[in-house]
C-alpha cells in the first residue's frame, strides 16, 4: 500500500482492517466488554483510554484473535497482526538479535531476509549497539525498544499496543512516543493504542476513545486532528490542553 | 550415606547464587575465593578439634575403638593400599549405579514433565502418584525391590531411579509451565506448532529449574546407590555393603573413611551439576547467578 502523502490522513477514504460490529464479550458471569461497533482504518491510530478492568486489553486480544468474542462479530481484513504487550516479554536466553528476530523465525522467513529485516528494526529503534546484548544488560526503555522491534519485523499491518510504555518514566516515555510515531509515519499501519496517560493518548493518536467502566463501553470517541509529525512541544500548546481536557473530563464521568 | 530417614526430596532451590563465579564488578577473583572458602575452612576445623578432643580425651582407653581420632582414618585406611583399594573400588560400583540411575531418571522424568505440562489431564492422573514416590520410605521398599529383581545392577538401578526421579519431575514441569504468558501468546499469533512452542520456549524456560531438578537428584541418587547395595547386602561391592562390612568388624577407622568417601560423592555429584548449571544458564539465568 502507498503511503499518503498528506500529513493528516483522510480515514474515510482508507480502507477498514478491523471492523467490529455489536462484539461483546463475557467471561462466566462477568460482562467484560459490552456489545460495542468499532471501526479501524490503515493509517489510523486510535487510543483506548478508561478506568482499569474496564475491557480494553479484552478489546485487544479479540482484535488478534487471541480471543473470540461471545455476541456480535469481527470483520477482519488482515492477518497480519503485531502485538506489543506492557511488559516487554523477551526470552531471557537470548541475545537482542535473536529476539528480535523470533517473529520471522516463527513465520519461517528466510534467513537472509530475516537478517536484514532484523537489522533495519535494530536500526529504527536505536539498538544497533545493543544487538548483542541479553536483555538483562538493558534498561527498561531499551527492553520496550526492543519488543518494539520485534513486531515491526513482519510489517504488521495492524499494530495493538497494549499500554506499552506504561511502566516508564516520563522522558523515556516520551522518546519512545517520538519513536512510535516515526514507526507510524513509515509503515502506515492502523494501531490500537492502550493508554492511562491523557497526554500520550492525544500526542500519538488520530482518535481517542475513552471507555467507561465495567462493563466497558466506549462512551466517547475524540478525533485528533493535529498534523503529523507531531513534536513534543505539540504537548505544550493551548490547542492540545484543550483537546487533553476533553478527554480527561470524559474520562472523568466515565470512571 | 547419612540418610536413614526417608528422604527430604522437596524441590527446594538450592542456592547457586551464594557461590556463583565473581563477576566484574567483585573486587578480585582471590579475595572472592577466599570469602568462599575460609567460612566452611573454620567450620571444618573446629569440627576436627572437636573430634580429637572427643576421642583422646572424652573416650576412655575401652571406648576409644567408637571414634579414632581423625589422622586415624589415613594411617589406618586411606594409607592403607589394600583398604584404598577396596574403597575406590567400591566408589566406582556406586558412582556408576547413581549415574545410571540419574540419567534414567533424567530421560523419564523429562518426558514424563513434557507429557504432564502439554495436557491437563496427564498432570492429574499421574501427579499423586509422583508425590506417592516421594513418600515411599525408601529402607522399607528395598528388600522388596531384591526379593523382586534381585540385587545386582538392575535392581540398585531401581532404587536410585526411585529415590531420584521426584524432583526430575516437579522442577522441570514447573519451568514449562512457568513460560512467560505473553510469550505463549506470540506463539499463538504466529501460529506455531506445539512442537515449536516446546523446543523454542518452553524447554528453554525450564533449563534453570531443569539443572535445579538435576542438582537435587543428583544427590539423591548417590543416597539410593549406597542405601541400596547396604541393603541387598549381596553382587558387587559398593559403598554401602562396605560400611556395612567395617561396621560389623568394628573396624571404625576404615568405617569412617568410607562413609567419608560417600559423602564426598554426594557433595562432589551436587557441586558438578551445580557447575554445570551455571555454565549453561548462568549467563541469564537470575536463580544461577546472573546479576
Ligand atoms: N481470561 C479471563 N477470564 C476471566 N475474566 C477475565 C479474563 N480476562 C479479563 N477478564 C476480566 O475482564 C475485565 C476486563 O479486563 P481487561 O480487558 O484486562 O481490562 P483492562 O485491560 O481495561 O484493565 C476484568 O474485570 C477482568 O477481570
Ligand atoms: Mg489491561
Amino acid at each position: 500500500m502507498p503511503a499518503t502523502t498528506a500529513t493528516t490522513v483522510d480515514e474515510t477514504k482508507a480502507p477498514y482492517l478491523l471492523d467490529f460490529r455489536g462484539v461483546g464479550r463475557r467471561f462466566g458471569g462477568t460482562e467484560a466488554l459490552a456489545p460495542c461497533d468499532l471501526t479501524v482504518r490503515r493509517g489510523e491510530m486510535v487510543s483506548l483510554i478508561g478506568p482499569s478492568g474496564c475491557g480494553k486489553s479484552t478489546l485487544l486480544r479479540l482484535s488478534s484473535r487471541l480471543d473470540q468474542p461471545s455476541s456480535g462479530e469481527i470483520d477482519f481484513r488482515t492477518d497480519s497482526v503485531g502485538y506489543v504487550f506492557q511488559d516487554a516479554t523477551l526470552m531471557p536466553w537470548r541475545s537482542v538479535r535473536r529476539n528480535v528476530a523470533l517473529l520471522a523465525e516463527l513465520a519461517g522467513t528466510s534467513r537472509a531476509a530475516t537478517t536484514e529485516a532484523v537489522d533495519a528494526a535494530l536500526a529504527t529503534v536505536g539498538l544497533t549497539d545493543f544487538a548483542d546484548h541479553l536483555p538483562r544488560q538493558l534498561s527498561g526503555g531499551m527492553k520496550m525498544r526492543a519488543s518494539l522491534a520485534r513486531s515491526l519485523v513482519l510489517r504488521p499491518e495492524v499494530f495493538l499496543f497494549d499500554e506499552p510504555f506504561g511502566a516508564l518514566d516520563e522522558i523515556t516515555r516520551g522518546r519512545l512516543n517520538l519513536v512510535l510515531m516515526d514507526l507510524f509515519l513509515e509503515h502506515r499501519f492502523a494501531g490500537l493504542f492502550v493508554t492511562h496517560s491523557v497526554e500520550e493518548a492525544v500526542f500519538l493518536s488520530t482518535r481517542v476513545l475513552v471507555m467507561s467502566a465495567r462493563p466497558g463501553r466506549i462512551v466517547e470517541e475524540i478525533e485528533v486532528p493535529f498534523a503529523f509529525p507531531r513534536s513534543l512541544d505539540l504537548r505544550y500548546t493551548p490547542a492540545f490542553a484543550e483537546l487533553a481536557g476533553r478527554v480527561a473530563k470524559a474520562l472523568e464521568a466515565a470512571s | 550415606m547419612t540418610a536413614l530417614e526417608p528422604t527430604p526430596a522437596a524441590p527446594v532451590l538450592p542456592d547457586p547464587g551464594a557461590d556463583a563465579p565473581p563477576s566484574a564488578a567483585r573486587p578480585s577473583r582471590l579475595r572472592h575465593l577466599a570469602a568462599v572458602l575460609v567460612p566452611p575452612l573454620l567450620v571444618l576445623a573446629v569440627v576436627v578439634v572437636a573430634w580429637y578432643v572427643v576421642s583422646l580425651v572424652v573416650l576412655d582407653e575401652r571406648e576409644a575403638f567408637l571414634l579414632p581420632p581423625p589422622h586415624e582414618l589415613w594411617t589406618d585406611a586411606f594409607a592403607d593400599p589394600e583398604i584404598r583399594a577396596d574403597i575406590l573400588d567400591a566408589l566406582w560400583v556406586t558412582t556408576q549405579t547413581a549415574l545410571i540411575g540419574l540419567a534414567i531418571s533424567v530421560a523419564i522424568g523429562l518426558v514424563l514433565a513434557v507429557a504432564m505440562a502439554r495436557a491437563k489431564w496427564v498432570e492429574r492422573s499421574l501427579y499423586p502418584y509422583a508425590v506417592f514416590l516421594q513418600c515411599v520410605p525408601i529402607l522399607a521398599i528395598v528388600p522388596l525391590i531384591g526379593f523382586w529383581f534381585g540385587y545386582e545392577m538392575f535392581a540398585r538401578v531401581l532404587v536410585c531411579v526411585i529415590i531420584s526421579l521426584f524432583p526430575l519431575i516437579i522442577n522441570p514441569l514447573q519451568g514449562l509451565l512457568g513460560a512467560d504468558r505473553g510469550l505463549h501468546d506470540l506463539f499463538t499469533l504466529s501460529h506455531a506448532s506445539t512442537w515449536t512452542r516446546l523446543v523454542k520456549l518452553q524447554l528453554p524456560a525450564a533449563l534453570p529449574d531443569i539443572f535445579v531438578g538435576l542438582q537435587i537428584a543428583a544427590g539423591l541418587s548417590v543416597v539410593g546407590a549406597t542405601v541400596g547395595d547396604l541393603f541387598f547386602g549381596r553382587g558387587a561391592i559398593g559403598l554401602g555393603l562396605l560400611i556395612q562390612r567395617y561396621s560389623s568388624r568394628l573396624q571404625s577407622a576404615e568405617l569412617l573413611a568410607t562413609v567419608l568417601v560417600a559423602c564426598l560423592l554426594g557433595l562432589v555429584v551436587f557441586w558438578f551439576f551445580g557447575a554445570l548449571g551455571r555454565q549453561v544458564v548462568g549467563r541469564w539465568s537470575t536463580a544461577w547467578g546472573a546479576s
